[in-house]
């Protein structure tokens, strides 16, 4: 029992934690100290009717007589743990809403923008998703040491510079949803296209940052946030398609859409009608809506291309860049044929925008490869798998190679 | 807490401001230092003298060298601070990003050791 409410609870009561305590530290420490008072208490007088605010108030006691055992060596101890009794509990039972709030409160802390990219990514996985160091490292190919440090200096400088728990004022929100929007993404995207390693997939990683799309939806409604969890449960729906058993990399046209799942699908779909409807929407929700167009399509040959280069061209509009130019030309060879598309990634790479990005040669190859230009199509997987660093990815450049050579 | 906000602002951008230029940046300073004394925020704050009046002293093995200027080209120099009191790090933020110079140049928002509370 402990240990169910344990995985199902301990983030959000660090959350509150967190708040009540104002310290990342204590309140883990306090965490621990109340599931330990849980597991030896709930077996003999049974579970309390809300366990999740037993755990609150249980920490937050555990925590008050910790800071005063400190207090005998430091005054200001003994002032912090009056003040924190005088405050009382906080979290009613049955609060839910409360709680949730402060786990809103604690991702906006951790994506703070005065906090580094990595540090932000290593801080919401840890703090609001309850990784370990150790899996984060694995996640992210580095050591856990590393992410340990990482952690310990976001930590301190949330301390030192004051990075309050708190959801942003209205006229702020836009501007720092967008930073927590980001480190989900980049959270997703490292779980589905790691940049890389032996594995295409990470599929726990994108579980939590749909999992965190999911809650930031639910609390903050916003079409973007609505539009970034529709573009990830749309990719997602793809996973167990888009690699064959043995790991090879399966392009979207030759995937087999039976093996698509429906119920991301029909849970993604819904929610970018509505960013759309909002007329408030952005990037991420016209990547989900093309996505969509993906997946309304029964065959690859079906795909409504006209649509989706229109939905490129607003794209362009909203966040322009040079891959979403590419990946626009890509769209208009297939909407006009590949020497449309060619002429296109053409200028691009003459202007040298893309010279040193793989995907880049080998959309150019492939449009070589159905244009017959054999010679051409060699040179640019050849200089494709120069440049990538994914296995699987390499793996299927060189059965390209093969079959043009 | 305490933050200080340190400004870094182009000196030759400022000086290549027209006079009607200069006096309305000048007067949105005084706007803006008026309205943080009512808000409460503000503690002190001043203007500095341009770079080119800037004096580095160093003592090294017990010597004191004296050079001109300060003791790195860059494009942001700095200009003067404010010290203010603010709820939080993003309450600090809100009124750093009203600076006049925020605009020009950039504000460094840097929290203020309270020795006497560690």
């Amino acid at each position: 029992m402990v240990d169910a409410v344990y995985r199902s609870d301990s983030r959000r009561v660090l959350a509150t934690l967190i708040r009540l305590l104002g310290d990342f530290d204590l309140a883990e420490e306090a965490l621990h100290d109340a599931f330990t008072a849980a597991l030896e208490r709930w077996p003999r007088e049974g579970v309390p009717a809300n366990p999740r605010a037993w755990l609150v108030s249980a920490g937050r006691f555990k925590a008050i007589d910790a800071i005063r055992r400190r207090a005998r060596f430091d005054r200001s101890q003994a002032l912090l743990a009056e003040r924190l009794e005088a405050e009382g509990p906080a979290v009613e039972p049955g609060d839910d809403e409360g709680v949730e709030d402060d786990r809103l409160r604690l991702t906006f802390t951790c994506c703070h923008p005065a906090l580094t990219s990595d540090a932000q990514v290593a801080l919401t996985l840890r703090e609001v998703c309850g990784l370990t160091t150790e899996e984060i490292a694995r996640a992210f190919l580095t050591t856990a040491p590393t992410v340990a440090q990482r952690i310990v200096r976001a930590k301190g400088k949330i301390r030192d510079a004051g990075i309050p728990y708190e959801v942003p004022s209205r006229s702020d929100l836009p501007e720092r949803l967008d930073g927590v929007l980001r480190v989900i993404y980049l959270v997703f995207n490292e779980g589905y296209s790691a940049t890389s390693g032996e594995t295409v997939v990470r599929a726990e990683l994108s579980t939590e940052a749909i999992r965190l799309g999911r809650l930031l939806v639910s609390l903050l409604p916003e079409p973007e946030a609505r539009g970034l969890l529709a573009l990830m449960l749309l990719h997602e729906s793809r996973r167990a398609a888009r690699t064959s058993a043995e790991g090879e990399l399966i392009l979207l046209d030759d995937q087999d859409r039976s093996r698509w799942n429906r119920d991301l699908i029909a849970e993604g779909r819904p929610l970018v009608t509505r960013a759309l409807l909002s007329r408030r929407f952005g990037p991420y929700t016209l990547q989900a809506a093309i996505a969509a167009v993906h997946a309304e399509a029964a065959t690859a040959g079906a795909t409504d291309w006209a649509q989706i280069v229109g939905l490129y061209d607003l794209l362009l509009r909203a966040d322009p860049g040079p891959v979403v130019e590419l990946n626009r030309a890509v769209a208009v060879a297939m909407r006009d044929g590949p020497a449309a598309g060619l002429a296109l990634i053409d200028a691009m790479l003459t202007r040298g925008d893309l010279d040193d990005y793989h995907l880049a040669h080998s959309a150019r190859a492939d449009l070589c490869r159905r244009l017959g230009r054999a010679t051409e199509a060699r040179a640019s997987y050849q200089r494709a798998l120069a440049l990538t660093r994914l296995e699987p990815e390499r793996r299927f450049l060189e059965r390209r190679l093969r079959e043009v050579s | 807490m305490r933050y200080l906000c340190i400004i870094y602002d182009e000196e030759k951008k400022l000086n290549a401001m027209s006079k009607a230029d200069a006096d309305t940046f000048m007067s949105e300073y005084f706007t803006f230092t008026e309205a943080i004394k009512q808000s409460g925020h503000h503690l002190a704050g001043e203007a500095l003298q341009p770079v080119q009046t800037a004096t580095t002293v160093r003592v090294r093995a017990g010597k004191v060298s004296t050079t001109d200027g300060p003791f790195a080209e860059t494009k942001e120099q700095l200009g003067g601070f404010y010290m203010i009191n603010a709820k939080d790090l993003n309450d600090a933020i809100q009124v750093a990003a009203r600076i006049p110079s925020a605009r020009t140049g950039s504000i460094e928002v840097r929290p203020i050791v309270e020795f006497d509370q560690q």
